[in-house]
Order: C-alpha cells, then sequence, then structure tokens
C-alpha cells in the first residue's frame, strides 16, 4: 500500500499548485468584479473600420 | 492603445472536422463491440475480437472523440476570451498533427493487441511518451496565449482548461510508470493492490478532468454565447470551480469497494464521493439557470436543445456517482451493465451533445453562413435522444436484474443461478436493445456530416477573424516583475515552507519506487511467482483483453464466495504486473478458476466456447492454437519482473526456457490423456498454463493443478 504515498504526495502537489493559483487570483482582484465577466465574455466586437487611425 | 489582430480559425476547424471524423470511427467501433456480444461469430479475427476493440472503441471516444472537441472548443473561446491569437500557429499545427499520430497509432497498435492491460490508458509506452510531449506542447500554447493576453480578467472556462492541463499531465506520468520489455511490450511498475489504486486514481480522474472539467469549460462558454445570455450566476460558477476540483482527486477508490484494497481507503474515496454531488449539481444548476428568459428559444434552436439535454445528463450522472459509490449500492451495481449505462449517460449524453450543440454553433460561425438545415440538426437531436434511451434504459434494467440474479439464493440455501450463464443469457435481450440505441445515435451521427458538408460548402472559412481589443496595460507588470524575486525574499518562512514541499516532493519520489519493491514480498507465504510459461500465458491474457469481460477479484459476499471461491485477498496479487482485477463481468469472475477444470476443457473452450457452454457468448480463439508462443521475450520478461522485485533465483533467467519447455511438455501430456494431440509450443499451452495457476497459490493444497512443477 506504499503507493498511496506516491498518490497522496501527487495530489497534494496538484491541489497546493491550484492553492496557489488560487491565492494568485484573488490577491490580483481576479474575483472583485463578479458581474461584468459574465456579460463581456458576450461581447466580440468585429473592428469598427478598417482604417487605422483609432483612438 | 488599441490592438488589432486576427484570431487563428483554421486550427479550430482543424480540430473540429477530426472530433467528427473520430467520434464516427469511434462510435462504429463501439456498435461493432455491442454486435459482437451477442453474437460470437462477429468476433471475425484475433484483431477484431472485442477483447482488443473495446479499449479502442474507449480510446478513441476519449481521447480522439472528447480530445479533440476539447482541443477545438478551447483553441475557439481561449482566443476570444482572453483577446488574442494562440501563442504560436507552429505549436498549434504540432499540437494537432502530433495529436492525430497518436490516435492514428493507437489505431493500429490497439488491434494488434499491444495493450498495458489497464483500462483507458492501454496505450504502450512509446505512446504514452508521445502523448506526454504533445501534452506539453498544448500547454505551452495555452499558458504562452494567457500571458500575452489583452483581457486582464480570467474567465472560469480558461480556469477549467488550466485545472484540466495541470491534472491530466499528473495522472498521465504517474499512471504510466512502465518497465519496457522491448518496443510493443511493457510491464506496469505497479503490482497488484498498489497497480489497482494507481490505475482506478488515475481512471477516476481521466473522468474528472477529462470528460467533466473541461466540458465544464466549454458549457461556461458556449452556452451562454448560444443562449446569448451571461451566466446565471458568476459567483457561483467560480465556488463551482474550485470545489469541484479540490474534491474530485480524491474519489477514485470508489472503484475498489469492496476489494482488496484496504478499507480506510475505500471509506475516504465514498465520503468524497459524496460531497462532490454538491459542486456538480452546483455547476449543472448554474447552466439550466443561464436559460432562465431563453426557455421560448430551446424550443427551437437545435443548439440549444443539444445543450440543455448534455446538462441533464451531467446533472444525473453526478448524482447516480455518488451514488454508485455508497457501498449498498456498489455492492449491487459493480460488475454489471448498470456501469455501462451510467458511463453512457455520461459520455453520449454529457460529452456527445456538448461536441454535437459546438458542432452546429461554430460551423456556421467559421465559415461565415448560416445552418444548411435547421430541420435536420433537430432531426439528429431527436435521433439522438432516442438514441440514448434506447441505450441506456435496457442496459440498467439489464444490469440491476443480472445482479439480483447472482445473489439469488434458493430457501435451502443454495445458488438459484448456479452457472453464470444462464444470468448472460436473460439479459441478452438489452445487449441487442443497446446495439439499437447505439445505431439510432450513430445515424443521427451521419445526419450531422451531412448537414455540417452542405453547410460548409455555402460558406467559405475564415481562417483569420479580425479582431481589436485595447492592450492590457503594461505597467502593473513591469512592476511585478521587478518586484518578483524582492517580494519572496521578503516572505522567509513562506521560502521555507515551498522549498521543503518541493524537497518532500523529490524524496518521496525516490522513495517510493524502494517502497514498492519492498512491499513485494509476499504477506502470504504460499504465494509464488509464476513460472515463465504462465508468465508468458499471462501477457497472452492480457494481450487478448479478457479483463474486458472477466474481473478477478472476488467480492466478501456469500453469494459470490458460493459461486466462485475464497474471496480475494491483497497480498496474493504481489506478482501481478499489472493487475487485472476487470471492472465488468460479462463473463464469470476467473480468480479462482485455476484448477477448477481439467487442461482438455480449458482447450476444447478457448477452441469452441460453445463446446464446453452451449449458449456462450464468448468470442473463440482459434489463432492461439497457430501461433507460436515466443520464447525469445522469457528471459527479458523474468530479468524485468526481478528488477521491479519478484524473487526469482539470480541464476533463473537463464534457465527460464528449459523450465518452460518442461512445463509445456507436462500439459502436453495431460492433454494427451484425455485424446487431445496437441503441440506443446503453442500460445494455447501457455494460456492454459496460466488459467490452471490463476488463484490457487492460497488454497491449502499446493498441488492444485497437474501442470504446475
Amino acid at each position: 500500500m506504499s503507493v498511496i504515498f506516491l498518490l497522496i504526495a501527487a495530489s497534494t502537489l496538484v491541489a497546493g499548485i491550484f492553492l496557489g493559483a488560487f491565492v494568485w487570483a484573488v490577491r490580483k482582484g481576479q474575483y472583485d468584479d463578479d458581474r461584468s465577466p459574465a456579460v463581456r465574455m458576450l461581447n466580440d466586437d468585429p473592428p469598427r473600420s478598417t482604417n487605422n487611425d483609432l483612438p | 492603445m488599441t490592438e488589432r489582430f486576427q484570431y487563428d480559425n483554421r486550427i479550430v476547424k482543424n480540430f473540429l472536422f477530426v472530433t467528427i471524423l473520430w467520434g464516427t470511427v469511434g462510435m462504429l467501433v463501439g456498435l461493432i463491440a455491442a454486435l459482437q456480444l451477442v453474437i460470437p461469430e462477429f468476433n471475425l479475427a484475433s484483431w477484431f475480437s472485442f477483447g482488443r476493440l473495446r479499449p479502442l472503441h474507449t480510446n478513441a471516444v476519449i481521447f480522439a472523440f472528447v480530445g479533440n472537441a476539447i482541443f477545438a472548443g478551447s483553441y475557439y473561446s481561449l482566443q476570444r476570451l482572453l483577446k488574442a491569437r494562440m501563442f504560436s500557429d507552429v505549436l498549434s499545427k504540432i499540437h494537432f498533427w502530433g495529436w492525430q499520430l497518436i490516435i492514428v497509432s493507437a489505431v493500429i497498435t490497439l488491434p494488434l493487441g499491444m495493450t498495458s492491460g489497464k483500462e483507458y490508458a492501454e496505450l504502450e509506452w512509446p505512446i504514452d511518451i508521445a502523448i506526454t510531449l504533445i501534452w506539453v506542447v498544448f500547454g505551452i500554447n495555452m499558458f504562452g496565449t494567457i500571458l500575452k493576453r489583452r483581457e486582464r480578467h480570467l474567465y472560469v472556462a480558461i480556469w477549467f482548461y488550466i485545472a484540466t492541463w495541470v491534472t491530466v499531465a499528473m495522472l498521465h506520468i504517474v499512471n504510466s510508470i512502465e518497465l519496457p520489455i522491448s518496443l510493443t511490450k511493457s510491464y506496469s511498475w505497479y503490482a497488484g493492490v498498489q497497480d489497482a489504486l494507481v490505475q482506478w486514481w488515475y481512471g477516476h480522474n481521466a473522468v474528472a478532468f477529462f470528460l467533466t472539467t473541461p466540458f465544464l469549460g466549454l458549457m461556461y462558454y458556449f452556452l451562454p454565447k448560444a443562449a446569448n445570455r451571461p451566466v446565471y450566476s458568476y459567483k457561483l460558477s467560480i465556488i463551482h470551480f474550485w470545489s469541484l476540483i479540490f474534491l474530485y482527486i480524491w474519489a477514485g477508490p470508489h472503484h475498489l469497494l469492496y476489494s482488496a484494497l484496504p478499507e480506510w481507503a475505500q471509506s475516504l474515496g465514498v465520503v468524497f464521493s459524496i460531497m462532490l454531488i454538491a459542486p456538480s449539481w452546483g455547476g449543472m444548476l448554474n447552466g439550466l439557470l443561464t436559460l432562465r428568459g431563453a426557455w421560448d428559444r430551446v424550443r427551437e434552436d437545435p443548439v440549444l436543445k443539444f445543450f440543455v439535454v448534455a446538462v441533464t445528463c451531467y446533472g444525473m450522472v453526478t448524482l447516480e456517482g455518488p451514488l454508485l459509490s455508497l457501498k449498498s449500492i456498489n455492492a449491487i451495481a459493480h460488475f454489471t451493465d448498470w456501469i455501462v449505462a451510467h458511463v453512457h449517460i455520461g459520455g453520449i449524453g454529457w460529452n456527445g451533445f456538448m461536441i454535437f450543440g459546438m458542432v452546429y454553433w461554430l460551423v456556421p460561425r467559421l465559415f461565415g453562413t448560416q445552418m444548411y438545415s435547421r430541420k435536420l440538426a433537430n432531426v439528429h437531436f431527436w435521433l439522438g435522444t432516442l438514441g440514448i434511451i434506447f441505450y441506456a434504459v435496457p442496459l440498467y434494467f439489464a444490469g440491476f436484474f443480472q445482479s439480483l440474479m447472482w445473489k439469488q439464493f434458493t430457501p435451502d440455501g443454495f445458488l438459484v443461478y448456479k452457472n453464470f450463464l444462464d444470468t448472460l443469457l436473460e439479459i441478452k435481450y438489452a445487449y441487442w436493445l443497446r446495439a439499437l440505441g447505439g445505431s439510432i445515435y450513430l445515424i443521427g451521427v451521419f445526419i450531422m456530416i451531412y448537414n455540417v458538408w452542405r453547410t460548409v460548402k455555402t460558406g467559405s472559412l475564415i481562417a483569420n477573424e479580425d479582431a481589436e481589443a485595447p492592450a492590457m496595460e503594461q505597467v502593473a507588470i513591469a512592476k511585478e516583475a521587478g518586484h518578483w524575486h524582492r517580494a519572496i525574499e521578503r516572505r522567509p518562512i513562506q521560502m521555507l515552507i515551498l522549498s521543503l514541499i518541493v524537497v518532500g516532493i523529490g524524496g518521496v519520489l525516490e522513495l517510493v519506487p524502494t517502497f514498492l519493491v519492498k512491499s513485494n514480498i509476499p504477506t502470504i507465504s504460499s504465494v509464488k511467482p509464476y513460472t515463465p510459461l504462465e508468465l508468458q500465458g499471462r501477457d497472452i491474457y492480457v494481450r487478448e483483453g479478457c479483463y474486458n469481460c472477466h474481473s478477478q477479484m472476488v467480492r466478501p459476499f456469500r453469494s459470490e464466495t458460493e459461486r466462485y471461491g475464497e474471496y480475494a485477498k491483497a497480498g496474493e496479487f504481489v506478482y501481478d504486473h499489472p493487475f487485472q482485477w476487470g471492472s465488468k463481468r460479462t463473463g464469470p469472475d476467473l480468480l479462482r478458476v485455476g484448477g477448477k477444470y481439467p487442461n482438455s476443457w480449458h482447450y476444447y473452450h478457448m477452441w469452441d466456447p460453445t463446446s464446453m457452454s452451449p449458449g456462450s457468448l464468448m468470442p473463440a480463439y482459434t489463432h492461439l492454437f497457430e501461433d507460436v508462443l515466443d520464447t525469445s521475450t522469457t528471459v527479458k520478461k523474468i530479468e524485468a519482473m526481478r528488477t521491479m522485485g519478484v524473487p526469482y533465483a539470480p541464476e533463473f533467467p537463464a534457465l527460464a526456457n528449459a523450465d518452460l519447455v518442461a512445463q509445456s511438455e507436462l500439459i502436453t501430456v495431460a492433454l494427451k490423456k484425455d485424446g487431445i494431440d496437441a503441440a506443446s509450443d503453442r500460445e494455447i499451452i501457455a494460456l492454459i498454463a496460466y488459467l490452471q495457476r490463476v488463484g490457487t497459490d492460497i488454497k491449502a493444497k499446493p498441488a492444485a493443478t497437474e501442470a504446475k512443477p
């Protein structure tokens, strides 16, 4: 059953990576706005014009 | 400053088309396998028999159909959600062609019997390495795109893709640790219970992180897009994601309930499985509630119809899964067709319908046109739904009733259905209906192919789609880059903990192989390594995919010990590389088959199963009677076993082939007594030697079979 140590280590490693990602996401303010991302993903604005003098 | 750039649609189109291609192939092979279960004569050749085609079916639908769909959907949505073209067109192409090459090599090697014998991870070691490399390419391409994104916020779908990538990488590597014998043959490094635990940790999490998380990502992108409504609750989607990934990875042992796995590990698996209901249903409801106010459109839009049924199937499967992991329910359902029905609700319901919805939504957009026929898409939808019902419902009934038959005792305490075959023939009707359901489902796919083909003809591919977005302010990032290493320096304790973790993992990875070898010292002293002939026979057992229909795991129930014999002990399997416990009993368990029948019975039975069991649905294995056993591998195999800690004497490899010949002579002599003139150098002799050995070591009397030296 010693293989369980390997599995626990591997699983914990991945869980650790995810935990790090979670902390990163919260600190970076990824979740400060929990409304607009859902709406913004609906917009795929094509370029408004073809000339280059855009603001 | 607004930047102009182009989305790469060609790679999306390529992945989408091969999704359809391999999906058709995978389902066709599934249908063939389904028919082989009811028409044994349909096992036309060694490479065209159920035991070899079933792994091809599962690998094709999981890694080719679903896999390519994940890549198509994520390449499309990643670019738009990140407002950036994929990191590298070259990497995209390598990813695409590399993955197709892997699939083609699977299509060739699996029917040829090149298999590692572990479910859903059958591919041999060179292909395993190729998968790892291509997966890394995918990872670089994805993370590269994330780094050069123009949208600071990472939409929830992207988190699901990231989790998929990270976890699948780890699962694949840990489960594929093998010792190669040749280019086409390897042994799992783990043995017996350990191998089983690793395999189902992998198997369960492959379902979690290949069939579930990437598709939840696709759901969070394509469902709101198709409905043109924001997701019901973005907050819930974030909670859904984090709770799901933290819980999922610990639930694997529920595949090994009542097996020889330690009790505490089984219970741990059950607890996490039950907890999984919460995030799964949170996600399912979030998907369905996104359609609030758009339900009128579901009536007309085939894309939304597919999505609604897909998400509903997801909900059903993720409620059923935790229930199946309760020990009392598992005792009934495990090893039966109930599980087959369960996974197909997930496979053809959740994955399949998500993919079809995605195809109908994407193809017109990629080709700048309208769907050729909405009517045909609706026909596909109804055929698909009908197919799911016809597939699953009969198998639910069959699984439940067959299990009850296995467990039925007469009032005076004897098994009612003593002959396993009787219980199988009772549910043969369900196997026919399942094939019918599969055919209906497949007809729907053909209609989709026609529809897609006509749609493509009316438009032309927008290979590079123009887009513009403001660049992400670089200020914050630049500042952060400068402080990166000072930021860590200021946190000595965190730094210490981090390095401890890293070192700890390194240590574990170094130590565990040693533990594994040590743990192969038998806990039951009468359990001995296989003889060279038995080992060769076992490899034939693995090659022919016997584990697809026969378990080697007698559970500690009276109904099973009465039927098969003593229940399985963990210590019995210490020399099994790989373990062959199986997960489905289309035929009876074989753990205690050793010594149960004379050699001649096996000889006749493998030549024509119906000669010994009238009505048997097992394929004949006539090629084993013609093919000469390849003994050139014997020495290498014994040496490999020694490397993995199997206690053969140091001088034994050199003597192995002499031992092998002597034992096959013994079997030939025994067969002669029963009037069979068999050549001693054929594969069938090795297989008989193995079958007569299986599970006999724990019996008190060592001379269980005449074939044993």
